[in-house]
């Protein structure tokens, strides 16, 4: 897969900085550049911050004072934290919802991955009448809010699919864990136009004298997309992969529609909405709750960032 | 602090389910275009075999019939679950938009008249249409800005992450933190940062969420917070790609740094900006995490998205707020129309 | 390549569902034993013979709450041998119509809104409630609570939790040293509001922010206000739009209502000028009365749970509630209220038999045991409700005397009392002129 790569140039652009113009460049600009790239950079951070500091402070003090009194004043108390990782209700325990999160998550990106790679392939590389019009259409379908399909879909899980009085489809008639399935779906629905919009500029620009070698040794399609295509844009996908892994990660409406809020499905957003807002403007545990759903996202992201960056780079690398 | 495994154990079930029906979907897709076809490759071609003579005009048509079955079967589960997840609900969203608030009854254009005649949904309009030039506009910029200034700066990889985190963070998350930034106190201490700033520069406090037309550029900064790192991610990612050489050639001619950034870099990168631009004005068009949990529309800050679910869920407006959503439809032609034009351009080119 | 992967992926998978499955079978579900014969479940016996049944339930109660809802009918559960399976959500009233409109309803509802209710009836969706329930519901429920979940005649759901909304908030220890009295009269209670704006103090302090329901206290100010200018018919004309919201009565009770929520010199005490009540939590609205910056909080009985931690809530103790007073006591003691309605989207017998129990007076006295729990039950008895304010609203609900009336807002169109009333508040806090105002909210009730 690797020694694939750069034959094409696609992907190899990590090496570029390395040249000696690069170099100089860098040394050039570097000090000033660094400066302003940092200040930035605290700027950008502040707000977050800002919680991270207040999420470590006692009740009182969050309501009462700014966190940057922090400083001259610390008093660091890890009781919000206890209260969103332990506390105990009927409601159950964090990790079980942690739990339901990654089988929600896991699949909801695999799936669309898949299926919008590919489509994407076919209205790139195959020749059919129409093609441009399918990708329009899908492209444009982007647009359509999804709250408007929560209705729609959630009567074709519940009492299937009837046409003129005649059951073409069932219903799902699912129940506790099973309704993953149901999210799974949903999330998938969603999430194609976008994925097969990022993953077509991708793959529209792999060069296409090499399809058409491919073609002439006589190869198929399923092949060329397997042995040619998929290595060339795992970037592509890692990309892609982060964006989805992060909506539906974060997601509270599909998954409060779909899976229901008990502990047996519902996502950790939906415990942390809850703890926050039961009993008024809890806000100390809505600090602690904040940065406990933020770092499953930072570490996956920061996992996949090489391949992110990568990722992105290869489709516009061709003007 | 035990914790019940045991519980857990059919989840874990689920999830492999899951994972087994994905390999399952996927592989046998792609084994089933790969075995049937050859198949009856190999048929045909002993079929052509026996027939030698006239074979050279049937085959490109074959293969071209053949090649669109192929692409059926690639596009199927796409556009399967497109239809039933967003075909119909647009459809069926469109219809209801012509219909009263139960749905029973049509009522023509009823719905878009009351849209264009209350002032306050007027204001959102407008709102919208402030938010889809600025979000897109200023992200972009900064995004690039920040792009080509940390190319060269030292410590990359950590300063692109810091301004990436706020993606990281749900909208609703995001929200709630800069919540805290505007926050707001009569009496007492300051714990909002922006009035703290305002205070300790000799200022009043203000409550900046209540302050029309300001606080819709609150808003708006909170959207270029999260969405600036993509932007420049994405770019910053593009400009790395533009071939040494090309610079290094302008460069012995002399080039200025300016003449660089807008002969060598914007056209190199122009195919990025434009899928950021495209991303992030869809994106900004359907926002409603973040109004709805700053100010929920008061104050002169409300947006279509957020404006047609009050309509449709909590107003029980169903042909309202399908209006609502129906007009979203149409501000996103343009961009449509946008896309078709670039595809021809990419077709011929 | 990639299919050396996905076959790698298959064994994976195999591994670990032949693990999981193994230890699966360890962990069967245990069924619910039914201890229908025993003693303490004799007061059961006619919801019996459903053992084995599921019930669901949608309401907008969570955590603590729920866990308490839970508790209240554990031993219905344990007696009858029917699960109820109970669900809160935040977002109740926008997803309670995704779900019925999506053919995914639950067996039973617990409805705030007389209005919600009515969409549901109107859309053929909420069944009617069965005789059972009915009889059980009548000799409960007073006819006054009844009418707001009958439609064209027929009963679609019994009350069960109620709250009284015409409470002002003070603290009897700051009242005792500074020789305050608590007023009765609503000329008493603005001598008393000078009085203590001369000593420096802002009287009143409220806070009208909610998220999404942002608006929501300074409508009950409004209703409250006008129950008492106007008298509970005009009011009642006003909730069915047989007057139009922007009538002189109307205008005349916010204008009132503004007298104290618009004048800089009684608000906010604790946080600011009049603005600051917009963004004011509602939860917070009243906390400054605890560290003496303000003393007057008008607030349902429920704020009494939103107390910071250690504040004790008690006639003797550091904060209480008093009535909010009538303007003249001629018309009769007006109290604003509100409560959920119990509606059935199912009519099994086991949704029946539940539906029926929850309007049951043993269940009224079961809950309110548990603490923090108001109802018009006839049967609930004062002895069993812990709280103090809680056994005053009681003692109001009961009172003879009272003259009760729903939340207007929860009555009208959705559109109207969950939109622009609630908008239309924010507005007027933010300094938008009463009329102008009015007349927003009256052109968008069609």
């Amino acid at each position: 897969m690797t020694t694939a790569t750069p034959t094409v140039g696609v992907g190899a652009q990590a090496t570029e900085p390395v040249t000696r113009a690069g170099r100089v460049r860098k040394r050039l600009n570097s000090r000033t550049a660094t400066l302003v790239s940092i200040v930035i950079a605290v700027l950008w951070t502040i707000p977050t911050f800002g919680l991270f500091i207040s999420s470590l402070r006692p009740e009182n003090e969050i309501k009462t004072t700014g966190w940057w009194t922090f400083f001259s004043n610390p008093q660091v108390t890890l009781e919000n934290y206890q209260e969103v990782l332990f506390s105990t209700g009927s409601s159950g325990q964090l990790a079980s919802y942690f739990i339901n999160s990654l089988a929600i998550t896991i699949p909801s990106v695999l799936f669309p991955l898949a299926f919008a790679s590919l489509a994407a392939y076919a209205l790139a590389w195959m020749n059919f009448k129409g093609r441009d019009w399918v990708y329009i259409g899908i492209f444009a379908l982007q647009i359509v809010p999804l709250q408007m399909a929560l209705v729609p879909l959630l009567r074709f899980f519940s009492t299937g699919v009837t046409v003129a009085g005649v059951q073409i489809l069932p219903a799902w008639d699912l129940v506790d864990e099973q309704k993953f399935a149901q999210v799974w779906f949903a999330h998938t629905c969603f999430a194609l136009p976008f994925a097969v919009f990022l993953l077509h500029n991708f793959i529209s620009q792999l060069p296409g004298d090499l399809m058409e070698a491919a073609r002439v040794d006589g190869a198929t399609h399923p092949k060329i997309f397997r042995t040619i295509v998929l290595p060339l844009i795992t970037p592509a996908l890692a990309a892609f992969g982060i964006f989805q892994f992060l909506w539906v990660w974060n997601d509270l409406l599909v998954a409060l529609i779909f899976a229901g809020g008990g502990n047996e499905t519902a996502p950790l957003t939906v415990r942390l909405a809850e703890l926050a807002g039961t009993r008024g403007n809890e806000w100390q545990r809505l600090t602690a709750g904040a940065f406990v759903s933020i770092v499953v996202p930072l570490i996956v992201f920061l996992s996949l960032q090489r391949f992110f960056v990568r990722g992105l780079l290869a489709g516009s690398v061709k003007g | 602090m035990e914790f019940d495994f045991a519980a857990e154990q059919p989840k874990f079930l689920m999830l492999m389910y899951g994972l087994i029906a994905f390999v399952a979907v996927v592989g046998g897709l792609l084994l089933l275009l790969d075995v049937v076809p050859s198949w009856f490759a190999r048929r045909r071609e002993a079929q052509l075999v026996a027939a030698s003579v006239g074979g050279g005009v049937a085959l490109p048509r074959r293969r071209k019939q053949r090649e669109g079955a192929f692409a059926f079967f690639f596009l199927l589960p796409t556009l399967l679950l497109l239809a039933i997840g967003l075909v119909v609900p647009a459809i069926r969203t469109t219809l209801l938009s012509f219909m009263d608030s139960s749905s029973t009854n049509w009522v023509g254009l009823q719905n878009y008249e009351w849209m264009f005649s209350e002032d306050s949904i007027v204001r959102v309009l407008i709102n919208t249409l402030i938010w889809v030039i600025l979000v897109p506009l200023v992200a972009t910029g900064f995004g690039l800005i920040y792009a080509v200034l940390v190319d060269k700066a030292r410590f990359e990889a950590v300063a692109k992450s810091l301004i990436f985190l706020p993606m990281a963070i749900s909208f609703v998350g995001a929200s709630i933190i800069w919540r805290f930034v505007y926050a707001y106190r009569g009496e007492g201490d300051q714990i909002g940062l922006l009035n703290q700033i305002v205070v300790s520069l000799g200022g009043e406090p203000k409550q900046w969420l209540l302050e029309s037309p300001l606080n819709t550029f609150l808003l708006i900064v909170i959207m270029v917070w999260i969405q600036a790192g993509f932007a420049m991610v994405v770019l910053s990612a593009a400009i790395k790609a533009i071939p040494a050489d090309i610079v290094e050639a302008a460069r012995l001619d002399g080039v200025s740094p300016w003449q660089m950034f807008w002969q060598i870099t914007m056209p190199s990168i122009r195919p990025a900006l434009v899928v950021v631009v495209v991303t992030l004005s869809i994106a900004t068009l359907k926002v409603f995490d973040i109004v709805r949990t700053a100010t929920n529309g008061n104050y002169d800050t409300n947006v279509i998205a957020t404006e047609m679910y009050n309509q449709a869920f909590r107003y029980q407006e169903n042909g309202q707020g399908s209006a609502l959503a129906v007009f979203l439809f149409v501000l996103v032609i343009p961009i449509v129309i946008y896309q078709i034009r670039n595809l021809r351009k990419q077709r011929e080119g | 390549m990639a299919f050396a992967r996905s076959r790698q992926a298959l064994a994976i998978a195999g591994v670990l569902g032949l693990a999981l499955g193994v230890t699966a079978c360890g962990t069967g579900n245990d069924k619910k034993s039914s201890k229908a014969g025993s003693a303490e479940c004799a007061a059961y016996e006619k919801y019996q013979g459903h053992d084995g049944k599921k019930v669901s339930i949608y309401s907008s109660i969570r955590d603590i709450e729920a866990d308490r809802l839970n508790q209240s009918w554990k031993e219905f559960e344990d007696c009858t041998g029917i699960d109820i399976d109970h669900e809160g959500n935040a977002e109740f009233e926008a997803q309670l119509p995704v779900r019925v409109d999506g053919g995914n309803a639950p067996d039973l509802a617990f409805i705030p809104q007389p209005g919600l209710l009515k969409r549901f009836v109107d859309s053929g969706k909420l069944k009617p409630v069965g005789a059972d329930t009915k009889a059980m519901a009548e000799q409960n429920y007073s006819p006054d609570w009844l009418k707001y979940s009958t439609v064209n005649g027929q009963l679609y759901g019994a009350p069960l939790g109620s709250n009284v909304k015409s409470f002002v908030w003070y603290s009897p220890k700051t009242f005792k040293e500074k020789g305050w009295t608590v007023p009765t009269t609503w000329d008493d209670m603005i001598k008393l509001s000078d009085q203590i704006a001369a000593s420096g103090t802002k009287p009143w302090c409220a806070g009208i922010e909610s998220g999404d329901a942002t608006g929501w206290p300074a409508t009950d100010w409004i209703e409250d206000v006008l129950l008492r200018t106007a008298g509970p018919e005009v009011y009642d004309q006003w909730t069915t739009h047989q007057i139009p919201f922007n009538d002189p009565k109307v205008v005349d009770a916010v204008n009132r209502a503004g007298s104290i929520l618009k004048n800089e010199k009684y608000v906010n005490g604790g946080f600011g000028g009049v603005k600051s009540i917009a963004t004011t939590a509602f939860q917070e609205g009243g906390t400054p009365i605890t560290t003496g910056k303000c003393a007057l909080h008008r607030q349902a009985s429920f704020y009494a749970n939103q107390w910071p931690q250690g504040t004790k809530v008690a006639e003797d103790g550091d904060v209480f509630a008093f009535y909010f007073p009538a303007i003249d006591p001629a018309k009769g003691k007006p109290v604003l209220g509100g409560g959920e309605f119990v509606g059935a989207f199912n009519d099994r017998p086991e949704v029946q038999a539940v539906q029926t129990y929850l309007a049951s007076g043993e269940y009224a006295n079961s809950r309110a045991k548990i603490g923090d729990w108001v109802s018009a039950n006839k049967k609930l008895d004062l002895n069993n409700v812990p709280n103090p304010v809680d056994k005053l609203s009681v003692g109001i609900l009961q009172d003879e005397k009272t003259v009760f009336r729903f939340d207007g807002s929860d009555l009208m169109p959705a559109a109207v009392g969950a939109g622009t009333f609630w908008k239309g508040m924010v507005a007027w806090i933010n300094g938008k002129d009463t009329n102008s105002v009015l007349n927003g909210i009256e052109g968008s009730w069609k």
